[in-house]
């Protein structure tokens, strides 16, 4: 379980999150959305060390892992993937998968390997084949798979579907499901809202870094406050 | 069999340069895996030169304990080098290491006890043949060994995208210092092993134009195994020699290969032999 | 006694000064490190040796030699570096494919003209008058040394400033795609630039060699080095901090001698370097986030 108290960031004088306290439970995918810019990605980069916090702090099953080294947090069980993809595209498959499964005892079994190209979606992808030669859908859930590897706690997902097409997007949804059905808390942030209702069990709006609304995904789309704010942007999306 | 023993005779001193060289090439190659250009090898090597054959000298210690007194100097040096410029990356690392290089340079040219620009001389000539090709095989056979560990996986992985690799749980600032102190520890053979393969040594000996040579060799080599180091170090010393008859114009050899390789094999001769390979085996 | 020192502190870091120019407008144009810089500065040299030898007249070989410079600088482009861009090499790669040609030069220079160190026998270098200003002593030909120097800046800082090449090349400094998007011929503007930036360090190459009266292959090295030096202090990618830089440069320097620490004094200025690097990276003048390059 993932616990956000009260968490802050300024960046250069400006609150880029404010007052955010969210928790994400095992087993419970958890949709993150708000317009651009409203801080979204910083939560993520937050809880994963890549931004100090400027008051509040983060647990991972009770235990404080804000002020902790990017890849210290990482070892306690937070894995992510990255809204423009950050595979070791020089590298191949297998290759990628071993790395997400870096910090765990011993290497990566046969087995395990097929496994987790099956979690994420890409049974058919040759593991020898070089990660940045695949389709970017294929991408995508590699990194879906790379973060499996690590067997964590708490999967954040940012942008998964991005660039995917509805079909695609619609296989997605099995994907984060199976995740969180197998025990692990997800931390999914979407702006189509299509995947966001079908993955996700509650949702949280964010905007200008602070959270503006939250529940079920019916209930927030239903929401004054959350239309208003996507007004001008996006106002069509959550029809 | 005396054509043979001929042939060494008359380049053995060439011969003993390209194992030593090869080393060196070994120790920047293990840098540049990390994804740093850490230009310090040079400066690691005459380091430990310079301990070795002072300690060879001045204290009588016989070569094998003066060797690895020297190794473990330039070790820590490396190490400690590693600390103030954990945050540097590209051709800022590029510079501090330089940097760093020239201030020890001008060191060795100051203190009395590294004979200042004259330098050493007399040194126990006792690195013989088979002790430098020995030093080589040794630590090719351990990089080739570290190569299939976990260690080797991180180095990759940081070279690739160090953020992403944070993200997988790797300490980025260990791998990068362990990986200058390996590469500490290996210049720091080839250094000792050359002070005692020649009559003496000089600052200027492991100044940047030997830096740049190093460079030079690993690129054209390949970087992304032992055996790429250790090709480009051999076919760069050898070639000036055989062709002689360019005379002064010889050198340009090396910058011609060097740039065909950046323009046409990036990865190295060794990856046009693994290319070959390939296409032998379909 | 110390005006003197900084008079002659003066003298040297102009010449700092106008080989860090060049390394620095090639840097904060295409972010690499060009390591022929200082090969350049010394074929101009060698070159203005040449003309100057052929009966041409100190200050035209010095033009000629500089505009040479700048030519062998456009032809280190298309070699080294325009190909790497057209494959997105980075900015290491190219770093070594200067070595290259580094070595390919020095390796021309050392078969045209041999080991031994040269001297300009015309133009009375050694025999120059000298002239007394007060405290202090200089001859004409470290004034016109200096000025050309000066002068050389000066343009530089014209032509960057109130040129419409001087725009385009600030454009593609500040970021390449736009400024392609924005219609900058982006091959002709860093073919410019690396005109200009050669030019300078092969100018600042002849001036060297008047200075000292020696023409040598490796008068290259030391000012290469430094040169890194001025442009940490100054701020990679500024031209103004490449300029203050190297003035600042040639002062500690001379005051290192005089204060009796002429042995130490590279350690000295590598050193404040490596301090920077550490503490400050981008210098004085410089606005690049350098720590993720």
């Amino acid at each position: 379980m993932l616990t956000l108290e009260n968490v802050g960031v300024r960046y250069g004088g400006v609150d880029a999150l404010r007052a955010v306290s969210i928790t994400v439970e095992t087993g419970h995918v958890l949709g993150l959305i708000g317009p651009n810019g409203a801080g979204k990605t910083t939560l993520v980069n937050a809880t994963t060390g890549l931004a100090p916090l400027a008051s509040g702090s983060i647990a991972l099953d009770g235990k404080r892992i804000d002020g902790l080294p990017p890849h210290r947090i990482a070892r306690a069980g937070i894995a992510r993937t990255y809204q423009n993809i950050r595979l070791f595209s020089a590298l191949d498959v297998r290759a990628n998968l071993a790395a997400g499964a870096f910090a765990r005892p011993g290497r990566l079994t046969p087995e395990e390997l097929t496994t987790l190209l099956q979690r994420a979606g890409i049974p058919h992808v040759d593991p020898a084949a070089k990660a940045g030669s695949l389709p970017y859908g294929d991408q995508r859930r590699l990194e879906i798979g790379r973060a499996l590897a690590a067997a964590p706690a708490v999967v954040m997902l940012d942008e998964p579907a991005a660039g995917m097409n509805p079909a695609e997007t619609t296989r997605l949804v099995e994907t984060i499901r199976a995740i969180a059905t197998a025990g692990i808390a997800v931390l999914l942030i979407e702006h189509d809202m299509t995947l966001v209702r079908a993955a996700c069990d509650s949702v949280v709006v964010l905007n200008f870094g602070e959270i503006i609304a939250r529940g079920t995904p019916s209930e927030v789309a239903r929401d004054p406050v959350v239309v208003e704010a996507y007004l001008g942007t996006d106002a069509g999306a959550l029809a | 069999m005396t054509a043979l023993a001929d042939f060494y005779a008359k380049h053995s001193r060439l011969i003993d340069q390209i194992g030593v060289n090869a080393i060196l090439a070994l120790s920047l190659s293990v840098s540049l895996q990390a994804g740093q250009l850490a230009l310090a090898q040079a400066a690691f090597a005459g380091i430990a030169a310079y301990v070795s054959a002072i300690l060879a000298m001045n204290a009588h210690w016989p070569l094998l304990a003066s060797i690895i007194a020297a190794m473990l100097v330039s070790t820590v040096v490396a190490a400690l080098l590693a600390f103030p410029v954990r945050r540097l990356r590209g051709v800022f690392l590029a510079i501090a290491t330089i940097g760093f290089g020239e201030i020890v340079r001008v060191f060795a040219n100051n203190l009395k006890i590294t004979g200042g620009a004259e330098g050493l001389s007399g040194i126990p000539n006792d690195a013989t043949t088979p002790v430098i090709y020995g030093a080589l095989a040794l630590v090719a056979i351990a990089l080739f060994f570290l190569s299939r560990t976990k260690f080797a996986l991180a180095v990759a992985l940081v070279r690739e995208d160090e953020y992403a690799a944070r993200g997988v749980g790797i300490d980025v600032g260990a791998i990068r210092t362990l990986s200058l102190a390996l590469g500490g520890a290996i210049a720091g053979l080839a250094g000792a092993l050359y002070a005692h393969a020649s009559f003496f040594i000089t600052p200027s000996d492991f100044g940047f134009p030997r830096m740049e040579q190093i460079l030079v060799w690993c690129v054209v080599g390949g970087v992304t195994s032992p055996l790429g180091a250790v090709l480009g170090a051999a076919l760069l010393s050898i070639l000036p020699e055989a062709i002689r008859f360019l005379a002064d114009y010889r050198e340009i050899s090396n910058g011609i290969i060097l740039l065909a390789v950046i323009l046409f094999a990036p990865g190295g001769l060794a990856s046009l032999w693994r290319r070959g390979v390939v296409r032998v085996r379909s | 006694m110390i005006a003197q020192q900084l008079l002659n502190g003066l003298f040297l870091g102009a010449v700092y000064a106008l080989f860090a120019v060049g390394y620095t407008l090639v840097f904060g144009v295409l972010d690499i490190l060009n390591l022929a810089h200082a090969a350049i500065f010394t074929a101009a040299a060698f070159a203005a040796f040449s003309l100057a030898l052929a009966g041409w007249p100190l200050p035209l070989a010095f033009l000629a030699a500089a505009v040479l410079a700048g030519l062998i600088g456009i032809l280190l482009d298309r070699v080294a570096f325009a190909p790497l861009r057209a494959r997105n090499a980075g900015t290491l790669v190219p770093l070594i494919s200067s070595i290259g040609v580094a070595i390919i030069i020095g390796a021309i220079l050392r078969g045209i003209y041999g080991v031994d160190e040269k001297h300009f026998t015309t133009g009375g270098l050694d025999a120059a008058p000298v002239i007394h200003l007060g405290m202090v002593t200089f001859t004409t030909v470290e004034l016109a040394i200096f000025f050309s120097a000066i002068v050389l800046m000066l343009g530089l800082s014209y032509v960057l400033r109130a040129t419409t090449l001087g725009r385009r090349i600030r454009a593609v400094a500040e970021d390449r795609v736009a400024a392609a998007l924005l219609g900058v011929d982006l091959e002709r503007t860093i073919a410019a630039t690396f005109f200009i930036a050669s030019g300078l360090g092969g100018a600042a190459g002849v001036l060297t060699g008047l200075e000292y009266n020696s023409v040598t292959l490796d008068m290259g090295g030391p000012i290469e080095l430094k040169g890194l030096a001025v442009i940490i202090l100054g701020g990679m990618g500024s031209v103004t901090g490449a300029v203050v830089g190297g003035f600042i440069l040639g002062a500690v320097e001379t005051l290192a001698i005089a204060y009796g620490l002429s042995p130490w004094r590279d350690a000295i200025v590598f050193g404040v370097m490596f301090v920077l690097l550490v503490a400050r990276p981008t210098g004085l003048f410089g606005k690049r986030a350098l720590r993720q390059a």
